[in-house]
């Protein structure tokens, strides 16, 4: 319990990913949120590599958690486009009536 | 040893908090200051374990552009405020909330039951040449990697950072009517025979212009 080893950061990881799938699932309110959650997996993600990294001793896992906050970065910025031009065009970015796709 | 683990649980209960309030608060504003509490907290966590500078980059990446972004976005768009509709679905009377939460409860033992049952293999555990050394510091030891054996992903990230950035440009790009532009080609291409006109001026009369 208090000694802090591997496995409590891949849990700690496990429940902010869990979060963050619930956030995709649950959520009718706007498309903002669903790309938040996608962050917070990205997030977990981040955080079990570097807890690899750290435990296994190996710099690589650092070194992809940076490649992944790159594409985290590039992936918001591309996602909040599309919402703005969505929003412009329709109105509304409420994932209720966003049924353009028929999903 | 104790001080490292009153501060993970601190901070990993404060991420924890902070991530299923991004999913639940009402408010979209609030939810993304809860995803910059989370950001702090987890990059906290980071610097605690040794990856000090993943720590500041997650710092300056995510609160200091990321988070912004989303804040920006947010305002802009006007729909921070949106009471009563926590979760809310006019459409098929509510019935993906237990299907959502049913699968998400599966994913999250699934993944328990991978780290609870898992044990290192032994050959894991020797890594090939990219060991953490103790001598140099954190940021030195990844800046020795990331520029050498890692090369051709730092400039091919650095691609995928150039084409988001020009995704992001064209797809919000507008053409407004009325908006007066310069146009470079027209100045350059200006002749002296459209641009100065000879008139021969009569005495006392003077030179009408734009005639």
């Amino acid at each position: 319990m208090l000694s802090i080893g591997l496995g409590h950061y891949l849990t700690l990881a496990a429940i902010i990913f869990t979060v963050g799938v619930v956030g995709i699932f649950l959520n009718r309110k706007n498309v903002i949120v669903i790309l938040m959650s996608i962050e917070l997996i990205l997030l977990a993600v981040n955080i079990n590599l570097v807890a690899f990294s750290i435990f296994i001793d190996d710099l690589s896992g650092q070194i992809f958690t940076l490649f992944i906050l790159t594409v985290a970065a590039a992936e918001a910025a591309i996602g909040l486009a599309i919402i703005v031009v969505y929003f412009r065009n329709s109105d509304t970015i409420r994932v209720e009536e966003i049924k353009n796709l028929k999903g | 040893m104790i001080a490292h683990s009153v501060f993970f649980y601190i901070f990993s209960l404060i991420a924890i908090v902070s991530a299923v309030m991004v999913t639940v608060s009402k408010n979209t504003v609030h939810s993304v200051f809860f995803l910059i509490l989370d950001f702090i907290s987890i990059s906290c966590l980071f610097i605690m374990v040794g990856a000090e500078f993943l720590g500041m980059i997650m710092l300056i990446v995510y609160v200091g552009a990321v988070a912004v972004l989303f804040l920006f976005v947010v305002m802009m768009l006007n729909v921070a405020e949106q009471k009563g509709q926590w979760f809310s679905s006019r459409w098929d009377g509510g019935t993906h909330i237990p299907v959502g939460l049913l699968v998400s409860l599966i994913i999250f033992f699934e993944l328990i039951i991978v780290i609870g049952g898992w044990k290192y293999k032994p050959d894991l555990l020797n890594s090939l040449s990219l060991n953490i050394s103790t001598e140099v510091t954190n940021t030195r030891s990844i800046g020795n990697v990331l520029y050498t054996d890692y090369i051709l992903l730092f400039q091919i990230s650095g691609m995928i950072l150039l084409v988001a950035m020009i995704g992001a440009i064209v797809l919000t790009y507008r053409e407004r009517a009325g908006v007066k532009r310069q146009s470079y080609v027209k100045q350059i291409s200006r002749e002296r025979d459209e641009g100065v006109d000879l008139v021969e001026a009569e005495r006392n009369k003077g030179v009408k212009i734009d005639a």
